[in-house]
């Protein structure tokens, strides 16, 4: 039924799309492409009529002598890989645990997916908080008033920290990767890498968990139970009933929030600005926690927009490389 | 309101762009659908039907040929400016309205002269309900309905709009058995009362034969037979439409004319002295069987079915081309169930010959 | 008792002690899945609680070395106005709603029509604009970012002063088209039967009244889950609306949104080094509050929307 009246309603309906598109999307990848490609491109040169060369000398700048490159990508690499298996193990043996259980099954999901719907600026703010150390000595002794953090808090009551005492006392070294202080600097001045690194990462953790849990339930929940039933029939273990047929028949879901993470990942910026600010490290040592995407928007106001560009489409390389991969990997593994 | 269909032709052009095949679904179509009938559009799957009953409803648009209600020339005219009616096969309700909202959806739309006052409107909907007996159904929604019931819908809102033709496709085939019997006779009143033009497409042959004034059997496209119910069945012009009307189907022997008579195998079972020699398929309804001891046809018997009023008698014969022959017999008669063989004789008037190669009718003196 | 018999009541009691042993694993499972969720549940709102609780406090209670749990006095000063003074939340709630309001009716507006575009209509070339639209959502936005800046900075939306107009549209045109919105809609909109749309057709009803009429009341959950979805993204977007209001340095705060406005401000108490984290907590709680208040009336829509896409906002 294709008559010229559909044609032209059909183009007509999709022109406010397709302009849109145009502009922010189709000429964006377009004009990426040619500034990466364009030998030492900047915005002003642009203005006063500068001519450029073609050539790939904005990519190997950035990757050899972008200072901070090599570190966004370490950190970058270091949160995807520690984030998404840990997310992904949790939610799915919260997604397992909430399956099996009845009551209480519904006020839990809710619970869990609270993380979601949260600005991730504003709670890494909380989080922020609950590791931080405020407050100052004032006074004698007897009248601190430093507040070690509710994080620290915790270690002190649960015995933890007696334990790193006497390790920072008797053996430093064995501790010195984490702190060299007592209670724990996690964000303050002093803090140390991995330290830095560990609060990022459950704050990643925490936050990425809804999404996954929501869909592994789902996935879950979609299972044929006459699986199971036969399962039971042939007297099955209930550790060999999720190896050989909760896991297999979740792989899909498993797959995407594994894909997806690993997207995410990549992108991680907000998290960070969230507990360190804009400054993207601790006040010692400012864009120590720097990734891929902060790295784009800390080069972009200072206009060369040809490394930045060429950054970008690293980071889209990457991206692409990781998720190919994942894919590969998910079709060897992954029942459909 | 008479419609005419003139050299009505649609091709499609191929889903597979490489093999450029076109299909030709509907091909050179010129019939007349007399003034407030109910036609049957006939015939099996992929036939053309439903896409010539889409064409006079303009949905879609010919490819060659023309189409008249009365005397406009409609062929180019929009859907909406023809005054149709249509019942899809699943209905098409929609599922987020009352039956009412359903009904009052088509006078909605009436713009300029035709546009109506909300009790208009409202009573309009409230005949049309009542024509089709849902009038106490108006605020349910279509998926708190039977099956039967959302038909009645579908038709109400078809008619409310008084269009000039009503066109329903395959108004039966989502009802059970039951239901069926029921609603073809409801829509056969429907059509009686409103004097609407009306054609409904159906593959059931059944369905066809018991409501329509007149029915219309295609084939591949192309157009086979039209006639009153009746005649067509009594009168086939080719071995498809015989085949195809009456249940149990027509029995389909092999055969040849020699010298004036019909052979089945060596049997010389009829008399024509008006054929010429050749091969032939013959085919014989299973009321056209005859039990009788000095009959021409000797078949063996493999089972009776009783039926009440009449029995079925299941047989065999060398030259037959359907699995079974399938005889329909008046249960006074007497046959004997157990015996191996039975001899027929044949009504003159059920047995029908066809050319082997064209399966065109060949005719003779009755 | 023959040995048969006592073979068969052996069995019977090996069956008796197998079920008892599987019910007793079954039971220890249930405790531990229940230890576990409940933890796990605990570690997920700890952060909430403490939201709260802090945001409640005095300075002095927060800067306490033993935390307390509870509030030992209550200040709502915090809120009102501290919060929103320090952190100029009500300009910013009030950017925040409008370019989350225009944006989302207008871009509701764009993948509606779209969506019917791709699901109802024929025009040449569609299966391979579709595809091409599905390849964009591939990659990353940050891709986008730098040309954008550079189209509306040459547009005159991004300077030291700009007037109203600039101001909102830069935060709200480049973001109205998501092609992940009009996938979702289409196939929602594919889910219709095409007879309801060939009944329409015959009973004289336009496009735009079907699409109306029809398509959009049964499409209404999806067309929430995005409203809702597009809602939140404005609500929780910073680095772009961060970017663009960078060099307005005459107007700093007029046109940011209001998690700029959160991570931007300085919660630092007057005449001290101290930062006022119970002030700054309670700016934290009022931003999160709509958001909580979708999820509590809205959950249904956000689940459904969130499953098929994977995607914050």
């Amino acid at each position: 039924m294709v008559d010229s009246k559909q044609q032209w309603k059909a183009w007509l309906y999709l022109s406010p799309a397709i302009v849109l598109l145009l502009v922010f999307t189709v000429w964006p990848i377009i004009n990426t492409i040619i500034m990466a490609f364009t030998e030492g491109y900047t915005a002003l040169g642009n203005i006063g009529e500068q001519t450029f060369q073609f050539g790939i000398g904005n990519f190997t700048k950035v990757i050899f002598k972008f200072p901070d490159f090599k570190e966004c990508l370490i950190n970058t690499m270091i949160l995807c890989f520690a984030t998404v298996p840990i997310s992904t193990f949790l939610a799915l043996l919260i997604a397992v645990c909430l399956n099996s259980i009845k009551p209480l099954q519904r006020l839990l999901q809710t619970i869990f997916f609270l993380p979601y719907v949260t600005n991730s600026i504003a709670v890494g703010m909380v989080f922020a908080a609950m590791f931080n150390i405020v407050g100052t000595f004032l006074g004698s002794e007897s009248q601190l008033v430093t507040s070690p953090g509710i994080v620290n808090y915790f270690i002190e009551i649960s015995g933890l920290g007696n334990l790193i005492e006497w390790l920072l006392a008797n053996y430093p070294n064995t501790i010195s990767w984490l702190t060299t202080t007592y209670p724990i600097s996690w964000i303050n001045d002093g803090s140390t890498y991995m330290a830095n690194m560990l609060v990022i990462i459950v704050y990643i953790v925490w936050n990425a968990l809804p999404f996954k849990i929501l869909i592994l339930l789902g996935g879950l929940q979609s299972v044929n139970k006459q699986y199971y039933e036969a399962a039971k029939v042939d007297g099955t273990s209930r550790t060999r009933v999720f190896t050989n047929i909760t896991i297999p028949l979740l792989s899909p879901m498993l797959a995407y929030v594994i894909i997806t993470g690993f997207i995410g990942g990549f992108k991680e910026y907000s998290s960070i600005v969230g507990i360190f600010g804009e400054s993207m490290g601790p006040p010692h040592d400012p864009y120590r926690l720097n990734t891929m995407v902060g790295l784009i928007y800390k080069e972009l106001p200072l206009n060369q927009y040809g490394r930045v560009a060429a950054a970008a489409l690293v980071l889209f390389a990457i991206i692409f490389v990781i998720t190919m991969i994942n894919l590969w990997v998910s079709k060897k593994k992954v029942h459909y | 309101m008479k419609v005419v269909l003139q050299n009505l032709t649609k091709v499609f052009p191929s889903r597979n762009k490489k093999a450029n095949e076109e299909v030709i679904a509907v091909n050179d179509f010129t019939f007349e659908i007399p003034d407030g009938k109910l036609i049957g559009l006939l015939g099996p799957s992929g036939c053309g039907k439903s896409t010539t009953l889409y064409m006079i409803s303009g949905l879609q648009k010919p490819t060659g040929g023309k189409i008249f209600f009365g005397e406009d020339d409609v062929t180019e005219l929009a859907t909406e400016k023809r005054g149709v009616g249509l019942v899809f096969q699943n209905y098409a309700l929609y599922p987020h309205m009352t039956v009412k909202q359903n009904i009052l959806f088509p006078l909605q739309n009436l713009k300029g002269k035709d546009k109506m006052s909300k009790n208009e409107m409202l009573e309009r909907a409230h005949e049309a309900a009542k024509l089709v007996q849902i009038d106490e159904l108006m605020d349910r929604k279509p998926s708190e309905l039977s099956g039967g019931q959302q038909q009645r819908v579908a038709i109400a809102r078809a008619l409310v709009k008084m269009p000039r033709v009503l066109l329903l496709d395959e108004p039966l085939s989502n009802l059970d058995a039951r239901l069926r019997l029921q609603t073809r006779e409801e829509i056969r009143r429907i059509q009686r009362e409103t004097g609407i033009t009306t054609v409904f497409v159906t593959h059931d042959q059944e369905e066809a034969m018991s409501i329509s004034d007149m029915i219309v059997v295609m084939k591949l496209g192309v157009l086979q037979q039209i006639g009153a119910p009746q005649d067509v069945y009594d009168d086939p012009t080719n071995l498809f439409v015989a085949k195809f009307l009456g249940t149990p189907p027509i029995n389909v022997f092999e055969g040849k004319v020699q010298g004036g008579k019909v052979y089945i195998g060596d049997e010389a079972v009829l008399d024509v002295a008006d054929v010429e020699d050749r091969e032939v398929f013959i085919g014989i309804r299973p009321e056209g069987f005859v039990p009788d001891e000095n009959g021409a046809m000797c078949c063996k018997m493999r089972s009776v079915e009783v039926m009440g009023r009449d029995v079925s008698v299941v047989s065999e014969h060398d030259g037959m081309v359907s699995p079974v022959i399938r005889s329909i017999i008046n249960a006074d008669s007497g046959i004997d169930a157990t015996a191996t063989t039975i001899r027929y004789s044949i009504k003159r008037h059920k047995i029908f010959l066809f050319d082997k190669q064209t399966e065109e009718r060949i005719r003779f003196e009755v | 008792m023959t040995e048969q018999k006592k073979l068969s009541v052996m069995r019977e009691r090996n069956m008796q002690s197998e079920t008892q042993k599987n019910k007793i694993g079954k039971v220890i499972a249930q405790i531990l899945c229940y230890a576990f969720l409940i933890t796990m549940a605990f570690v997920i709102l700890f952060p909430f609680y403490w939201m709260i609780i802090s945001s409640l406090k005095t300075v002095d209670e927060y800067y306490l070395t033993i935390p307390t749990f509870f509030p030992k006095t209550i200040v709502l000063k915090n809120y009102f106005w501290d919060a929103f003074e320090t952190a100029n939340l009500s300009r910013l709630f009030f950017n925040t709603v409008l370019v989350g309001v225009v944006s989302t009716v207008l871009s509701l507006v764009i993948t509606v029509l779209s969506a019917f575009a791709f699901a109802r209509l024929e025009f040449k070339g569609k299966n391979a604009l579709f595809a091409a639209l599905l390849a964009t959502m591939m990659i990353p936005g940050e891709l986008f970012t730098i040309t954008n800046y550079q189209t509306v900075a040459n547009w005159g939306w991004v300077d030291y002063e700009v007037n109203w107009f600039e101001g909102y549209a830069v935060l709200i045109v480049p973001f109205l088209v998501s092609v992940f919105y009009i996938y979702l809609l289409r196939q929602n909109f594919l889910q219709i039967p095409n007879e309801l749309y060939l009944a329409a057709k015959v009973d004289g009803t336009s496009d735009l009244k079907y699409l109306w009429k029809v398509m959009i009341p049964l499409a209404l959950p999806t067309l929430i889950s995005i409203t809702i979805l597009k809602m939140m993204g404005s609500w929780n977007s910073y680095v772009w609306p961060n970017l663009v209001s960078k060099i307005a340095v005459d107007q700093p705060n007029t046109y940011k949104l209001i998690t700029n406005g959160l991570r931007g401000a300085n919660f630092t108490l007057e005449g001290s080094d101290r930062v006022n984290f119970p002030v700054q907590m309670a700016a934290v709680v009022v931003v999160s509050i709509p958001l909580f208040l979708v999820f509590i009336f809205l959950r249904k829509y956000i689940m459904k929307g969130v499953s098929r896409s994977g995607i914050k906002g």
